[in-house]
Protein backbone atom coordinates (compact mmCIF):
# COMPACT_ATOMS: atom_id res chain seq x y z
CA UNK A 1 0.00 0.00 0.00
CA UNK A 2 1.48 3.68 -0.79
CA UNK A 3 1.70 6.24 1.74
CA UNK A 4 -0.32 8.35 -0.52
CA UNK A 5 -3.26 6.31 -0.89
CA UNK A 6 -5.71 6.42 1.68
CA UNK A 7 -7.14 3.78 4.14
CA UNK A 8 -9.13 1.29 2.66
CA UNK A 9 -12.06 1.00 5.26
CA UNK A 10 -14.46 -1.29 3.04
CA UNK A 11 -11.12 -3.94 3.21
CA UNK A 12 -10.23 -3.27 7.00
CA UNK A 13 -13.57 -3.52 8.24
CA UNK A 14 -13.62 -7.51 6.91
CA UNK A 15 -10.97 -8.30 9.70
CA UNK A 16 -13.39 -7.07 12.33
CA UNK A 17 -15.88 -9.65 13.15
CA UNK A 18 -17.89 -7.71 15.80
CA UNK A 19 -18.44 -5.11 12.39
CA UNK A 20 -21.14 -7.79 10.97
CA UNK A 21 -23.34 -7.44 14.08
CA UNK A 22 -26.69 -6.04 14.22
CA UNK A 23 -28.09 -4.01 16.93
CA UNK A 24 -31.33 -3.76 17.91
CA UNK A 25 -31.78 -4.81 14.24
CA UNK A 26 -29.43 -2.14 12.49
CA UNK A 27 -26.10 -2.26 11.65
CA UNK A 28 -24.07 -1.33 14.29
CA UNK A 29 -22.32 2.00 14.09
CA UNK A 30 -19.76 1.92 16.47
CA UNK A 31 -18.56 5.31 18.01
CA UNK A 32 -17.08 4.30 21.05
CA UNK A 33 -13.45 3.88 20.37
CA UNK A 34 -12.05 6.47 22.86
CA UNK A 35 -13.46 4.62 25.35
CA UNK A 36 -12.33 0.72 23.69
CA UNK A 37 -11.72 -0.12 20.39
CA UNK A 38 -12.91 -3.33 18.42
CA UNK A 39 -10.88 -6.07 17.57
CA UNK A 40 -9.48 -7.74 14.49
CA UNK A 41 -9.61 -11.46 13.74
CA UNK A 42 -5.66 -11.08 13.78
CA UNK A 43 -5.69 -9.91 17.29
CA UNK A 44 -8.40 -12.78 18.01
CA UNK A 45 -6.28 -15.36 16.54
CA UNK A 46 -3.14 -14.40 18.33
CA UNK A 47 -4.68 -15.53 21.41
CA UNK A 48 -6.87 -18.54 20.32
CA UNK A 49 -3.48 -19.45 18.94
CA UNK A 50 -1.51 -18.55 22.34
CA UNK A 51 -3.84 -20.58 23.92
CA UNK A 52 -4.22 -23.40 21.64
CA UNK A 53 -0.86 -24.13 20.97
CA UNK A 54 2.35 -22.95 23.47
CA UNK A 55 0.03 -21.45 26.76
CA UNK A 56 2.97 -21.95 29.29
CA UNK A 57 4.49 -19.27 32.09
CA UNK A 58 7.20 -17.39 30.61
CA UNK A 59 11.27 -16.42 31.86
CA UNK A 60 11.51 -19.56 34.07
CA UNK A 61 10.46 -23.01 31.93
CA UNK A 62 13.23 -25.00 30.56
CA UNK A 63 10.75 -26.36 28.32
CA UNK A 64 9.59 -25.92 24.73
CA UNK A 65 6.05 -24.55 25.49
CA UNK A 66 8.02 -22.23 28.25
CA UNK A 67 10.70 -21.07 25.72
CA UNK A 68 8.06 -20.26 22.83
CA UNK A 69 5.89 -18.20 25.31
CA UNK A 70 8.67 -16.39 26.31
CA UNK A 71 9.62 -15.86 23.63
CA UNK A 72 6.14 -14.46 22.01
CA UNK A 73 6.15 -12.35 24.78
CA UNK A 74 9.49 -10.84 24.67
CA UNK A 75 8.82 -9.79 20.96
CA UNK A 76 5.97 -8.22 21.95
CA UNK A 77 7.89 -6.02 24.21
CA UNK A 78 9.88 -5.37 21.59
CA UNK A 79 6.98 -4.43 19.37
CA UNK A 80 6.01 -2.17 22.52
CA UNK A 81 8.56 -0.64 22.45
CA UNK A 82 9.58 0.49 19.00
CA UNK A 83 6.09 1.28 18.06
CA UNK A 84 6.82 4.16 20.37
CA UNK A 85 10.64 4.78 19.43
CA UNK A 86 11.63 2.92 22.60
CA UNK A 87 13.92 -0.01 23.81
CA UNK A 88 12.79 -2.65 25.26
CA UNK A 89 14.44 -2.77 28.38
CA UNK A 90 12.81 0.92 29.25
CA UNK A 91 9.26 -0.97 28.37
CA UNK A 92 7.15 -2.80 31.36
CA UNK A 93 3.81 -4.49 30.60
CA UNK A 94 1.05 -2.99 32.46
CA UNK A 95 -2.34 -3.59 33.00
CA UNK A 96 -3.45 -0.69 31.19
CA UNK A 97 -2.35 3.59 31.43
CA UNK A 98 -4.17 3.18 34.97
CA UNK A 99 -1.59 1.04 36.48
CA UNK A 100 1.19 2.60 34.62
CA UNK A 101 0.66 6.06 36.36
CA UNK A 102 -0.29 4.41 39.48
CA UNK A 103 3.40 2.36 39.19
CA UNK A 104 4.98 6.00 38.52
CA UNK A 105 3.11 7.08 41.98
CA UNK A 106 4.31 4.04 43.87
CA UNK A 107 7.77 3.35 42.44
CA UNK A 108 9.05 6.84 42.37
CA UNK A 109 6.70 9.24 43.49
CA UNK A 110 7.11 7.43 47.62
CA UNK A 111 10.89 7.91 46.89
CA UNK A 112 11.30 11.32 45.40
CA UNK A 113 8.45 13.34 46.45
CA UNK A 114 9.13 15.13 49.88
CA UNK A 115 6.78 17.07 52.06
CA UNK A 116 6.26 20.65 50.52
CA UNK A 117 7.07 19.60 46.80
CA UNK A 118 4.48 20.24 44.02
CA UNK A 119 3.14 18.41 41.51
CA UNK A 120 1.35 19.53 38.59
CA UNK A 121 -1.10 18.04 36.29
CA UNK A 122 -3.63 20.19 34.01
CA UNK A 123 -7.67 20.95 33.63
CA UNK A 124 -8.22 18.21 30.83
CA UNK A 125 -6.55 14.99 32.26
CA UNK A 126 -8.13 11.96 32.60
CA UNK A 127 -8.67 11.00 36.29
CA UNK A 128 -5.93 8.33 36.04
CA UNK A 129 -3.58 11.23 36.16
CA UNK A 130 -4.70 13.21 38.28
CA UNK A 131 -6.36 10.73 41.16
CA UNK A 132 -2.72 8.87 41.88
CA UNK A 133 -1.20 12.09 42.25
CA UNK A 134 -3.97 13.40 44.72
CA UNK A 135 -3.19 10.43 46.97
CA UNK A 136 0.60 11.18 46.11
CA UNK A 137 0.33 14.48 47.19
CA UNK A 138 -1.75 13.66 50.38
CA UNK A 139 0.72 10.86 51.69
CA UNK A 140 3.58 12.86 51.25
CA UNK A 141 2.66 16.40 52.05
CA UNK A 142 3.12 18.01 48.58
CA UNK A 143 0.54 20.00 46.65
CA UNK A 144 -0.98 19.38 43.49
CA UNK A 145 -1.55 22.27 41.28
CA UNK A 146 -3.06 22.12 37.89
CA UNK A 147 -2.56 23.72 34.36
CA UNK A 148 -5.43 26.18 33.18
CA UNK A 149 -7.32 25.97 29.86
CA UNK A 150 -7.92 28.66 27.30
CA UNK A 151 -11.51 28.94 25.50
CA UNK A 152 -10.34 26.78 22.62
CA UNK A 153 -9.89 24.03 24.37
CA UNK A 154 -6.05 24.15 24.28
CA UNK A 155 -4.07 24.35 27.63
CA UNK A 156 -3.08 27.75 29.38
CA UNK A 157 1.02 28.16 29.04
CA UNK A 158 0.64 30.97 30.74
CA UNK A 159 -0.15 29.41 33.48
CA UNK A 160 1.99 25.88 32.94
CA UNK A 161 5.25 28.82 33.00
CA UNK A 162 3.89 30.22 36.16
CA UNK A 163 3.48 27.01 38.01
CA UNK A 164 6.78 26.04 36.32
CA UNK A 165 8.81 28.56 38.72
CA UNK A 166 7.59 27.17 41.90
CA UNK A 167 10.11 24.09 40.96
CA UNK A 168 7.27 21.42 40.65
CA UNK A 169 8.83 18.24 41.15
CA UNK A 170 6.17 16.36 38.77
CA UNK A 171 4.66 17.34 35.72
CA UNK A 172 1.50 14.94 34.84
CA UNK A 173 0.27 15.71 31.27
CA UNK A 174 -2.13 13.83 28.39
CA UNK A 175 -1.07 13.74 25.19
CA UNK A 176 -4.49 14.17 23.93
CA UNK A 177 -7.88 14.70 25.94
CA UNK A 178 -10.29 11.84 25.80
CA UNK A 179 -13.04 14.90 26.10
CA UNK A 180 -11.93 17.45 23.92
CA UNK A 181 -9.10 15.76 21.49
CA UNK A 182 -7.30 18.24 22.11
CA UNK A 183 -3.30 17.30 21.10
CA UNK A 184 -1.03 18.90 23.44
CA UNK A 185 2.36 19.71 22.86
CA UNK A 186 4.08 17.30 25.16
CA UNK A 187 7.74 17.79 23.89
CA UNK A 188 7.49 21.71 24.08
CA UNK A 189 5.67 20.66 27.57
CA UNK A 190 8.37 18.00 28.72
CA UNK A 191 11.18 20.39 27.59
CA UNK A 192 10.32 23.30 29.79
CA UNK A 193 9.52 20.77 32.35
CA UNK A 194 13.51 19.63 32.52
CA UNK A 195 14.68 22.69 32.57
CA UNK A 196 12.45 23.86 35.80
CA UNK A 197 14.09 20.22 36.82
CA UNK A 198 10.75 18.33 36.77
CA UNK A 199 10.39 14.88 35.62
CA UNK A 200 7.68 14.41 33.38
CA UNK A 201 4.99 11.65 32.83
CA UNK A 202 3.30 12.01 29.74
CA UNK A 203 -0.68 10.07 29.20
CA UNK A 204 -0.18 8.09 25.50
CA UNK A 205 -3.65 6.40 26.10
CA UNK A 206 -5.37 8.71 23.57
CA UNK A 207 -2.81 9.26 21.14
CA UNK A 208 -0.52 6.20 20.38
CA UNK A 209 -3.91 4.42 18.68
CA UNK A 210 -4.19 7.21 16.31
CA UNK A 211 -1.06 8.87 15.69
CA UNK A 212 2.63 8.51 15.41
CA UNK A 213 4.63 8.40 18.36
CA UNK A 214 8.31 8.89 19.34
CA UNK A 215 8.86 8.89 22.83
CA UNK A 216 12.79 10.35 22.17
CA UNK A 217 11.41 13.27 20.20
CA UNK A 218 8.70 14.12 23.27
CA UNK A 219 11.98 14.03 25.99
CA UNK A 220 9.05 12.39 28.26
CA UNK A 221 10.25 10.12 31.46
CA UNK A 222 7.64 8.33 31.71
CA UNK A 223 4.93 7.76 28.97
CA UNK A 224 1.80 5.19 29.37
CA UNK A 225 -0.62 3.85 26.85
CA UNK A 226 -3.03 0.97 26.69
CA UNK A 227 -3.72 -1.53 24.88
CA UNK A 228 -7.19 -2.36 24.62
CA UNK A 229 -7.63 1.12 22.92
CA UNK A 230 -5.28 0.34 19.84
CA UNK A 231 -6.82 -3.01 18.82
CA UNK A 232 -5.37 -5.14 21.62
CA UNK A 233 -7.09 -7.11 24.18
CA UNK A 234 -8.24 -5.37 27.28
CA UNK A 235 -6.19 -5.98 29.99
CA UNK A 236 -2.10 -4.90 28.88
CA UNK A 237 -0.94 -1.78 28.76
CA UNK A 238 2.58 -0.16 28.94
CA UNK A 239 4.80 2.10 30.69
CA UNK A 240 7.95 3.25 29.39
CA UNK A 241 10.28 4.74 31.65
CA UNK A 242 13.97 6.45 30.99
CA UNK A 243 16.64 3.84 31.89
CA UNK A 244 18.17 5.49 34.30
CA UNK A 245 14.94 6.22 36.81
CA UNK A 246 13.60 2.80 36.57
CA UNK A 247 17.32 1.52 37.80
CA UNK A 248 16.97 3.69 41.13
CA UNK A 249 12.95 3.95 41.65
CA UNK A 250 11.69 1.42 44.24
CA UNK A 251 9.99 -1.70 43.04
CA UNK A 252 5.71 -1.89 42.01
CA UNK A 253 5.18 -4.80 43.77
CA UNK A 254 6.77 -7.45 45.75
CA UNK A 255 6.49 -11.29 44.58
CA UNK A 256 8.14 -13.66 41.82
CA UNK A 257 10.03 -12.66 39.04
CA UNK A 258 10.72 -9.40 39.81
CA UNK A 259 13.93 -10.57 42.42
CA UNK A 260 17.32 -11.30 42.11
CA UNK A 261 17.45 -12.73 45.40
CA UNK A 262 15.42 -13.59 48.54
CA UNK A 263 16.50 -14.11 52.03
CA UNK A 264 14.76 -14.01 55.59
CA UNK A 265 15.29 -10.43 56.10
CA UNK A 266 16.15 -8.67 52.60
CA UNK A 267 15.50 -9.39 49.03
CA UNK A 268 17.57 -8.18 45.81
CA UNK A 269 15.44 -6.98 42.42
CA UNK A 270 15.90 -8.31 39.16
CA UNK A 271 17.19 -6.05 36.32
CA UNK A 272 14.82 -3.64 34.77
CA UNK A 273 12.10 -4.11 33.44
CA UNK A 274 11.38 -7.42 35.28
CA UNK A 275 11.69 -5.60 38.45
CA UNK A 276 8.31 -3.76 37.89
CA UNK A 277 6.97 -6.86 36.90
CA UNK A 278 5.77 -9.31 39.83
CA UNK A 279 4.28 -12.37 39.70
CA UNK A 280 2.74 -14.47 36.15
CA UNK A 281 2.26 -11.50 33.88
CA UNK A 282 -0.26 -11.20 31.21
CA UNK A 283 1.36 -13.73 28.57
CA UNK A 284 -1.71 -13.75 26.36
CA UNK A 285 -3.07 -10.67 26.18
CA UNK A 286 0.64 -9.27 25.35
CA UNK A 287 1.40 -11.98 22.58
CA UNK A 288 -2.55 -10.37 21.55
CA UNK A 289 -0.88 -6.59 21.77
CA UNK A 290 1.73 -7.42 19.82
CA UNK A 291 -0.94 -8.68 17.13
CA UNK A 292 -2.42 -5.29 17.38
CA UNK A 293 0.75 -3.17 16.84
CA UNK A 294 2.12 -5.26 13.60
CA UNK A 295 -1.80 -4.61 12.31
CA UNK A 296 -1.37 -0.93 13.05
CA UNK A 297 2.07 -0.68 11.64
CA UNK A 298 1.23 -2.58 8.56
CA UNK A 299 -1.12 0.27 8.06
CA UNK A 300 1.15 2.87 9.09
CA UNK A 301 0.03 5.55 11.47
CA UNK A 302 0.35 8.40 9.59
CA UNK A 303 -2.38 6.66 7.61
CA UNK A 304 -4.60 6.37 10.74
CA UNK A 305 -3.65 9.99 11.55
CA UNK A 306 -4.84 11.44 8.07
CA UNK A 307 -8.15 8.93 7.73
CA UNK A 308 -8.97 10.02 11.43
CA UNK A 309 -8.59 14.11 10.48
CA UNK A 310 -10.72 13.83 7.20
CA UNK A 311 -13.34 11.88 9.11
CA UNK A 312 -13.06 14.83 11.47
CA UNK A 313 -13.55 17.30 9.03
CA UNK A 314 -16.52 15.64 7.27
CA UNK A 315 -18.30 15.48 10.70
CA UNK A 316 -17.76 19.48 11.39
CA UNK A 317 -19.29 20.07 8.10
CA UNK A 318 -22.48 17.73 8.77
CA UNK A 319 -23.32 18.12 12.50
CA UNK A 320 -22.92 21.90 12.52
CA UNK A 321 -25.71 22.48 10.26
CA UNK A 322 -27.43 20.65 12.80
CA UNK A 323 -29.95 23.10 14.98
CA UNK A 324 -28.99 22.79 18.85
CA UNK A 325 -25.55 21.15 18.05
CA UNK A 326 -22.90 22.52 19.95
CA UNK A 327 -19.30 20.97 20.06
CA UNK A 328 -16.39 21.28 22.59
CA UNK A 329 -12.60 21.59 21.73
CA UNK A 330 -10.37 23.51 19.12
CA UNK A 331 -11.51 24.48 16.34
CA UNK A 332 -8.18 24.10 14.40
CA UNK A 333 -8.24 20.21 13.83
CA UNK A 334 -4.43 19.98 13.22
CA UNK A 335 -4.20 19.81 17.14
CA UNK A 336 -7.32 18.03 17.51
CA UNK A 337 -7.80 13.88 17.62
CA UNK A 338 -10.70 12.05 16.71
CA UNK A 339 -13.12 12.84 18.93
CA UNK A 340 -15.69 14.53 18.71
CA UNK A 341 -17.80 16.00 22.65
CA UNK A 342 -20.86 17.86 22.04
CA UNK A 343 -24.03 18.59 23.46
CA UNK A 344 -27.49 18.76 21.48
CA UNK A 345 -29.98 21.32 22.54
CA UNK A 346 -31.48 20.55 25.82
CA UNK A 347 -31.27 16.57 25.22
CA UNK A 348 -29.38 15.15 28.08
CA UNK A 349 -26.36 13.48 26.94
CA UNK A 350 -27.69 10.26 28.49
CA UNK A 351 -30.88 10.39 26.99
CA UNK A 352 -29.71 10.77 24.15
CA UNK A 353 -27.31 7.64 23.80
CA UNK A 354 -30.44 5.51 25.14
CA UNK A 355 -31.86 7.27 21.89
CA UNK A 356 -28.70 6.47 18.88
CA UNK A 357 -28.32 2.81 20.58
CA UNK A 358 -31.78 2.27 19.41
CA UNK A 359 -30.40 2.53 16.22
CA UNK A 360 -27.48 0.49 16.62
CA UNK A 361 -24.99 3.59 17.55
CA UNK A 362 -22.47 3.35 20.46
CA UNK A 363 -21.55 6.58 21.60
CA UNK A 364 -20.18 7.69 24.93
CA UNK A 365 -22.41 9.98 27.28
CA UNK A 366 -20.89 11.27 30.71
CA UNK A 367 -18.29 12.78 32.30
CA UNK A 368 -15.59 10.54 30.57
CA UNK A 369 -13.54 10.11 34.05
CA UNK A 370 -12.65 14.01 33.39
CA UNK A 371 -14.58 15.80 36.29
CA UNK A 372 -12.59 18.86 36.56
CA UNK A 373 -12.84 19.31 32.87
CA UNK A 374 -16.46 19.04 32.63
CA UNK A 375 -16.72 21.96 35.38
CA UNK A 376 -14.65 24.18 33.52
CA UNK A 377 -17.09 23.74 30.34
CA UNK A 378 -19.79 24.01 32.85
CA UNK A 379 -21.58 20.96 31.48
CA UNK A 380 -22.71 17.86 33.76
CA UNK A 381 -21.65 15.87 30.90
CA UNK A 382 -21.31 15.40 27.36
CA UNK A 383 -22.24 13.16 24.42
CA UNK A 384 -18.73 12.08 22.83
CA UNK A 385 -18.48 10.02 19.06
CA UNK A 386 -14.74 9.01 18.88
CA UNK A 387 -13.18 7.67 15.47
CA UNK A 388 -11.45 4.64 14.43
CA UNK A 389 -9.48 3.52 11.21
CA UNK A 390 -12.83 1.17 10.52
CA UNK A 391 -15.33 4.38 10.62
CA UNK A 392 -16.39 5.96 7.55
CA UNK A 393 -18.75 8.97 6.57
CA UNK A 394 -21.96 6.23 6.37
CA UNK A 395 -21.31 6.47 9.92
CA UNK A 396 -21.57 9.97 10.59
CA UNK A 397 -24.39 10.10 8.28
CA UNK A 398 -25.66 7.50 10.61
CA UNK A 399 -24.94 9.78 13.82
CA UNK A 400 -26.59 12.69 12.14
CA UNK A 401 -29.75 10.67 11.49
CA UNK A 402 -29.86 9.30 15.12
CA UNK A 403 -29.64 13.13 16.06
CA UNK A 404 -32.46 14.45 14.28
CA UNK A 405 -34.32 11.07 15.55
CA UNK A 406 -33.42 12.91 18.87
CA UNK A 407 -34.28 16.02 17.60
CA UNK A 408 -37.93 14.77 16.76
CA UNK A 409 -38.43 13.24 19.98
CA UNK A 410 -37.57 15.46 21.96
CA UNK A 411 -39.29 18.69 19.73
CA UNK A 412 -35.71 20.63 19.34
CA UNK B 1 -39.95 -0.30 24.05
CA UNK B 2 -38.86 2.52 21.82
CA UNK B 3 -37.27 5.88 22.88
CA UNK B 4 -39.99 7.46 21.43
CA UNK B 5 -42.32 5.26 23.93
CA UNK B 6 -39.52 6.21 27.02
CA UNK B 7 -39.50 9.47 26.23
CA UNK B 8 -43.45 10.15 26.39
CA UNK B 9 -45.21 13.80 26.88
CA UNK B 10 -45.10 13.26 30.37
CA UNK B 11 -41.75 12.98 31.18
CA UNK B 12 -40.53 15.59 28.40
CA UNK B 13 -42.70 18.06 30.26
CA UNK B 14 -41.48 16.80 33.93
CA UNK B 15 -37.97 17.31 32.29
CA UNK B 16 -38.46 21.03 31.02
CA UNK B 17 -40.45 21.91 33.81
CA UNK B 18 -40.47 20.55 36.50
CA UNK B 19 -42.95 20.61 39.77
CA UNK B 20 -41.59 21.36 43.10
CA UNK B 21 -38.22 22.23 41.53
CA UNK B 22 -35.98 24.53 44.08
CA UNK B 23 -34.95 25.25 47.73
CA UNK B 24 -36.95 25.54 50.79
CA UNK B 25 -35.73 28.50 53.22
CA UNK B 26 -36.98 26.53 56.30
CA UNK B 27 -36.69 22.76 56.07
CA UNK B 28 -35.54 19.60 58.37
CA UNK B 29 -34.04 17.35 55.74
CA UNK B 30 -31.68 17.76 53.08
CA UNK B 31 -30.54 14.85 51.28
CA UNK B 32 -28.15 14.37 48.53
CA UNK B 33 -26.86 12.31 46.01
CA UNK B 34 -25.05 11.66 42.35
CA UNK B 35 -25.07 8.60 39.84
CA UNK B 36 -21.39 8.22 39.29
CA UNK B 37 -22.03 6.39 36.49
CA UNK B 38 -23.44 9.88 34.48
CA UNK B 39 -23.48 12.22 36.83
CA UNK B 40 -27.01 12.86 36.92
CA UNK B 41 -27.46 15.26 40.89
CA UNK B 42 -30.42 15.17 42.92
CA UNK B 43 -30.91 17.21 46.49
CA UNK B 44 -34.01 17.16 48.29
CA UNK B 45 -35.29 19.10 50.74
CA UNK B 46 -38.25 18.48 53.20
CA UNK B 47 -39.88 20.50 55.44
CA UNK B 48 -41.68 18.06 58.28
CA UNK B 49 -44.92 18.98 59.88
CA UNK B 50 -45.88 18.44 63.37
CA UNK B 51 -47.79 14.96 62.85
CA UNK B 52 -44.75 13.83 60.97
CA UNK B 53 -45.76 14.95 57.56
CA UNK B 54 -43.96 15.93 54.67
CA UNK B 55 -45.44 19.34 54.82
CA UNK B 56 -43.21 20.88 51.79
CA UNK B 57 -40.43 18.89 49.61
CA UNK B 58 -38.60 20.60 47.11
CA UNK B 59 -36.00 18.93 44.63
CA UNK B 60 -32.69 20.50 42.94
CA UNK B 61 -30.39 18.51 41.10
CA UNK B 62 -28.84 18.53 36.80
CA UNK B 63 -29.07 15.63 34.10
CA UNK B 64 -31.18 13.19 32.02
CA UNK B 65 -34.89 13.75 31.14
CA UNK B 66 -35.41 10.43 33.58
CA UNK B 67 -33.79 11.17 36.59
CA UNK B 68 -35.25 14.83 36.46
CA UNK B 69 -38.61 13.57 35.35
CA UNK B 70 -39.14 11.07 38.01
CA UNK B 71 -37.44 13.03 40.92
CA UNK B 72 -40.24 15.87 40.17
CA UNK B 73 -43.04 13.46 40.14
CA UNK B 74 -41.87 11.82 43.31
CA UNK B 75 -42.23 15.27 45.10
CA UNK B 76 -45.60 15.38 44.06
CA UNK B 77 -46.56 12.12 45.12
CA UNK B 78 -44.75 12.53 48.72
CA UNK B 79 -46.17 15.90 49.33
CA UNK B 80 -48.71 15.96 52.87
CA UNK B 81 -47.75 11.77 53.17
CA UNK B 82 -46.42 10.72 56.36
CA UNK B 83 -42.54 9.93 56.76
CA UNK B 84 -43.44 6.28 57.23
CA UNK B 85 -44.66 6.48 53.72
CA UNK B 86 -41.47 6.69 52.24
CA UNK B 87 -39.84 3.14 53.38
CA UNK B 88 -43.00 1.76 51.28
CA UNK B 89 -41.80 3.54 48.19
CA UNK B 90 -40.57 0.68 45.53
CA UNK B 91 -38.48 0.81 42.15
CA UNK B 92 -41.99 -0.84 40.47
CA UNK B 93 -43.82 2.20 41.78
CA UNK B 94 -41.14 4.20 40.14
CA UNK B 95 -41.13 2.31 37.13
CA UNK B 96 -45.16 2.54 37.02
CA UNK B 97 -45.41 6.25 37.47
CA UNK B 98 -42.53 6.93 35.10
CA UNK B 99 -44.57 4.65 32.30
CA UNK B 100 -41.73 2.64 32.01
CA UNK B 101 -41.91 -0.58 33.42
CA UNK B 102 -39.39 -2.17 31.41
CA UNK B 103 -36.18 -0.07 31.73
CA UNK B 104 -32.84 -1.36 31.05
CA UNK B 105 -30.23 -1.54 33.38
CA UNK B 106 -28.16 1.18 32.07
CA UNK B 107 -31.03 3.63 32.95
CA UNK B 108 -32.86 2.19 35.92
CA UNK B 109 -30.44 4.10 38.00
CA UNK B 110 -31.76 7.14 36.41
CA UNK B 111 -35.14 6.37 37.81
CA UNK B 112 -34.12 5.22 40.71
CA UNK B 113 -32.33 8.69 41.68
CA UNK B 114 -34.75 10.50 43.55
CA UNK B 115 -36.33 7.73 45.53
CA UNK B 116 -33.01 7.19 46.79
CA UNK B 117 -32.24 10.73 47.74
CA UNK B 118 -35.83 11.00 48.86
CA UNK B 119 -35.02 7.14 51.18
CA UNK B 120 -31.61 8.58 52.13
CA UNK B 121 -33.11 11.97 53.63
CA UNK B 122 -36.32 10.46 55.49
CA UNK B 123 -33.90 7.13 57.06
CA UNK B 124 -31.53 9.76 58.26
CA UNK B 125 -33.88 11.72 59.67
CA UNK B 126 -35.79 8.70 61.27
CA UNK B 127 -33.05 7.52 62.54
CA UNK B 128 -31.74 10.92 63.98
CA UNK B 129 -35.58 10.93 66.04
CA UNK B 130 -34.98 7.64 67.71
CA UNK B 131 -34.34 7.69 71.47
CA UNK B 132 -31.93 5.78 72.65
CA UNK B 133 -32.09 6.79 76.63
CA UNK B 134 -34.61 4.08 77.03
CA UNK B 135 -36.86 6.45 78.86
Amino acid sequence: MLETEPLDVERIRQDFPILGRKVHGKRLVYLDNAATTQKPKQVIDALVDYYSRYNSNVHRSVHTLGEEATAAYEASRTKAARFIGASPKELIFTRGTTEATNLVRFAWGEKYVKEGDLLVTTLMEHHSNIVPWQLLAKHRGATLKFVGLQTDGTLDIATYEELLKESPRLVAVTHCSNVLGTINDVAKICSMAKRAGATSIVDGAQAVPHMPVDVSSIGCDFYAYSGHKMLGPTGIGALFGREELLQEMEPFQGGGEMIREVFLDHSTWNDVPYKFEAGTVNIADSIGLGAAIDYLAGLGMGKVREHELSLLKYTAETLSKLKGFHEYGPSDVSVRSGVVSFNFADVHPHDLATILDEEGIAIRSGHHCAQPLMRWLDVAATSRASFYLYNSTDDVDALKGGLEKAGRIFKV
Amino acid sequence: MSSADIYKELILDYYRHPKNFGKLEKYDIDAHDTNPLCGDEVDMQIRVGEDNNIEDIRFSGKGCAISQASASMLTELAKGKQLEWVKEVSKEDMLKMLGNPELGPSRIKCALLGMKVLKMGVYGYLGSKLDFTGD
